[in-house]
Formats: structure tokens, sequence, C-alpha cells
């Protein structure tokens, strides 16, 4: 059984244009899940869907068992999809690092001595345990996003939904973040959904969705979706920069084979090439 | 802007930093009617409360030198009450006239007795934000306020909203900073001119501010949102707070500071009688 659910999904925010229009979609338990497209394709909407900040008009949205529709159920959603928006200013509450990953925790009423607990957990996961006691204002971005990260894992969800969260970030404060999410991924079984418009950091996602004008236009794996270049172009996206590396290499004549995705496969055609000379 | 010491927390471990926030909220309170209780002109008790700040000082481990940058930015407020005292008073022995201003011995000691009044006044309260950080602060007001429940004040949403004020001081500030940097970028000018003109150009820094800090406002909700929050229905609290020895301790001490105080007053008295 998936874990989350969109059935036939309709939604719009001033009830004539459909953000999201007619949406279904599963998410399974440990999957790395990738969501791209342009601004305005209803990405950051699906975010909000997802964990019952916004209610469908039409369909339905359900995590296991519960249903969005149900106002007595949106807390045991928003319990099980943790979100990470993109501004890691504008979602840290307190002062001081332990207390704003005591926020969510607090709110779901659990006893002080397991508050203590998940603050370990949260702050471990994400590599942050020294900044214990330290403010927020004094981090880098990065770390800072990786704080806002663990607000959410304190809550202990099932599914991490990651709105452009790295979009604020420098390439450095980028790096940590996406090391964190695959981690958690990876070791501690969290399901990930990420949103983003950096095409290199879905390359190994387990499942790329690409949405435009409020509909999935494509699904699969990364390596299936890249394959299909002229309708990634058309659909307003850039292929990962390995691709287009070597897509320009092709062209000006270099004997590369076809379907190079990752950094990885582009060092390993060149230095394959240059053992054959 | 970034050297305004007023209100912000000075982190380390001290003895005054372990105290309970309610305890040093309370003596805070204390010691500004302790400032107060000092009749006039009577410097003797100023220098008792000045005592008492200086081991509570030491005590909380805060470097003399960042309390006093605390008051440079009333320096100006100190200042013009001091002034106006010293200009306006017409009681006492008449020591210079020039126009309608006349200044008099009793006019002089007033301006020192309210100026010394008032910087041991912000002294004190800077201590207390230097020491407690401003969730405990907040913490602090909301277990203090909690009787007010029974006239249904939102005691907890009072606390969280003072809390967030205080968490968003620093982020809007890098925003202004920001702003007025774009703003110069594009040839705004906010140095020359008479005091109309600079507030008028301060316009279109305010204007942005005000903006983005909705914006700010809205995502806020959304991560509370997302979060769980659902008021202080049901919501339990990580950090408890603690009565120790050293919140006894404390309160000794200021009940000795307003014992003295009020002993001073009449002792005062007493020597001019014998004067």
């Amino acid at each position: 059984m998936p874990l989350a659910k969109l059935e036939n999904v309709t939604f719009s925010y001033d009830k004539k244009i459909n953000v999201i229009k007619d949406v279904s979609l599963q998410i399974e338990k440990g999957e790395y899940v990738a969501v791209i497209g342009k601004n305005g394709s209803g990405k950051s909407t699906l975010a909000k869907l997802l964990n019952a900040l916004l209610i469908p008009d039409k369909g339905s949205v359900t995590v296991d068992e519960y249903s969005s529709a149900n106002k007595k159920q949106l807390f045991e959603i928003r319990k099980r999809v943790g979100v990470v928006f993109q501004n890691p200013d504008n979602q840290i509450v307190a002062s001081i690092v332990e207390d704003d990953v005591a926020f969510g925790p607090e709110n779901l009423g659990i006893p002080r001595k397991e508050i203590g607990e998940r603050i370990d957990y949260a702050l471990n996961a994400v590599g942050m345990q020294e900044y214990r006691h330290s403010s927020p204002m004094h981090l880098s971005g990065g770390q800072k996003q990786r704080i806002a990260i663990a607000g959410v894992l304190a809550l202990k969800p099932e599914i991490l939904v990651l709105d452009e969260s790295t979009a604020m970030l420098d390439p450095k404060g980028r790096k940590e973040v996406l090391d964190t999410v695959r981690e958690l991924n990876a070791v501690h079984g969290v399901t990930v959904i990420t949103i983003t418009h950096y095409m290199d950091e879905i390359l190994d996602a387990d499942r790329v969705i690409v949405m435009q004008n409020g509909k999935i236009a494509m699904e699969g794996t990364p390596r299936r979706i890249f394959s299909e270049k002229e309708k990634i172009k058309k659909l307003g996206l850039e292929l990962p920069l390995a691709m287009r590396i070597s897509e320009e290499l092709i062209s000006r004549g270099l004997p590369l084979k076809e379907g190079i995705l990752t950094r990885e496969d582009l060092a390993e055609e060149l230095c394959s090439l240059k053992r054959k000379i | 802007m970034k050297d305004v010491t007023f209100g912000q927390y000075y982190p380390t471990k001290s003895f005054v930093h372990n105290m309970d926030a309610r305890v040093k909220l309370l003596l805070t309170i204390a010691y500004i009617v302790a400032v107060f209780l000092v009749q006039s002109f009577h410097f003797l008790g100023f220098v008792a409360c000045l005592l008492f700040l200086i081991v509570a000082t030491v005590l909380a481990k805060v470097p003399i030198l960042k309390m006093l940058k605390s008051i440079k930015v009333i320096i100006f407020f100190i200042v013009f009450s001091a002034v106006l005292q010293i200009f306006f008073n017409n009681n006492g022995t008449l020591l210079a006239e020039w126009w309608i201003f006349k200044i008099t011995d009793i006019g002089l000691l007033n301006a020192g007795f309210i100026a010394a009044r008032i910087t041991l006044i912000i002294l004190g309260a800077s201590l207390l934000t230097f020491t407690t950080s401003p969730v405990e602060l907040a913490d602090g007001i909301e277990s203090l306020l909690y009787p007010l429940k029974w006239i249904k004040f939102p005691v907890h949403e009072f606390a969280l909203i003072m809390s967030i004020a205080l968490r968003f001081i620093p982020t809007l500030l890098d925003e202004t900073d920001r702003i007025i940097k774009a703003q110069k970028a594009r040839g705004a000018d906010f140095e020359s001119g008479n005091i109309f003109k600079r507030a008028k150009a301060l316009i279109p820094v305010l204007i942005p501010l005000l903006i983005s800090s909705f914006r700010r406002a809205d995502e806020l909700a959304d991560a509370m949102d997302a979060r769980c929050y659902a008021g202080s229905k049901n919501r339990t609290k990580y950090k408890k707070m603690k009565l120790s020895y050293r919140d006894l301790l404390g309160t000794i001490l200021m009940a000795g500071l307003i014992t003295g105080v009020i002993f001073l007053n009449k002792f005062y008295i007493v020597l001019a009688v014998v004067v």
C-alpha cells in the first residue's frame, strides 16, 4: 500500500484558475522522489497539498489512512508529512537552536523527557548537535536550513518534503543540505520528496515527476526522463550539466556514447576514450 | 546598528544567567522600585543601588564595558531630560541667568538626580536582557501572567508573539540594511538635507520592509502550521523553570537593597536635623 496518495486532485487559489489539474500520484515508503517543473507549474502547491496546508477542491489526499478532507485528521497528516520551505529565516521560530527544534514536539504535547530525546535524534541526524545551544542567527544558510530540517524531523515524520529548500543557498550550503537529505533517506529510511529546479539535484532520485501547468507531464527514473531530451527542453527545463557537456562534445565530433547523465558517467566515458587513444 | 547592545542577550554561564527568569523579572521590577524610592537628593541611596548593580554584574560575568554601551542608545534622552531640569527649574538660589533661562542650585541637583535615576534603571533593565534569553524572558512573562487566564487574556499567544518579535529583530535589521544599500545603489540619498527631507528619504526603505515583513509573516505561519501548531491547547513545554538557591540569594540581596534605601532616606533626615 502506498504511504501517500493523491487521487484526481484539483486545486485553485481563487476558484477560477486551477493550479493543480486532476493529478493522481502515489508515494511509496522509503522512496526518494524529485518533482521538477517551471515556475508556476504547481510544484509548491503540490507540497502544501501533501501536508494538508491546502485542501483539494476536488479529489483526495490520503496519508496512511488519513484524509485531508477530514478536518479532524489534519494534524495526523501534518505529523506524518514534514515540509521544509525555501527561506530558512522564515521558518525558525525560536532564538535558540534547541528551542526551535522543540517547537514541533511541544505542539504535539509530547512529554518533556521525550522532547529532549527527539532533539538529540533530530540534531544528530542533520549533524548539528554541537550547535544545540547557539543562536540560529549566527549560522550559515546551509546550517540554518539543516536546523529547519531538524525542526521537522523532531516530529518524526514519515515523509520529508523539501519545497525548493536549497534555492536560497550557496553551492556549499546546497551540498550540505543535499548530503543530509540523502543520508536521512538512506540511513534513517525517511521517504523524501524534493521539489527543485536544479536538475543536478534530481539525478539520484528513485523517481522524477515533471510538472507542467498543474499536470504531471512526465514520470519515471531520471535516466528515462532525461533520455527524452527534446521533450525536456520543450517543457522549458534544462538538462543536467554532465549531459549538456557531453552533448556539446558529441556535436564537436568527440565519439562519446549516448546517455551520459551524471558527472561520474562523463568522467568514466572520457577516461575510457583516453585509454583507447 | 549592530552595536546597539540594549535588549541583547549575552550568552555565558553564570550565577545570574542560571537564575529563574520569573524571579529575575520580579527582581528587576523591585530594583526599579528601589531606584524610585530614593528621595530627592539622597544620593547615598543611588550609591547603594549602584553597589547592588556592580555586585550583580560581577555575578553575571557581563563585561562592564558591554553594560556601559547599553546606555549609549539613550544617552541623548538622559542629557535632554537633565538639560530640561537645569533650565526650567526656578526654585533655589540663582546661580546664573540668561534670557528666560535660569540656572539654580536646586536645578543642577535635580538634573544630576534625574540623570542618575534613568542611568541606573537602564543599566538594571539591560542586565536582565543580558542574562536572560528571549525565550526564557517570554516564558517567564507567560508564567507570571498566568493568573490573567482567568479573565480570558490570551497569555500563551501574547508570550509567543513577543518571542517571535524578539527572534525577528536581527533578521529585520539585516533586511533594512540590504534595502538601504539597494536604494543607495539606485541613487537614493539618505545623508543630506534637513530632518524632513531625510525622513522622507526613508519612505522607500520602510515600504519594502513592511511588504517583506508581511511576506515573512505569511511564510512563518505556514511553517508553524506545517509543524502542527494549534495554539496553547494540549501543548507541552520543553524548558522547565525551576527555583534554586540562587533565586533565594538574589531575593535576599534585593530585600537588603530596599531596606538600605529606606534606611538611608530616614538617616538623611536625621543627618539633616543634626546639621
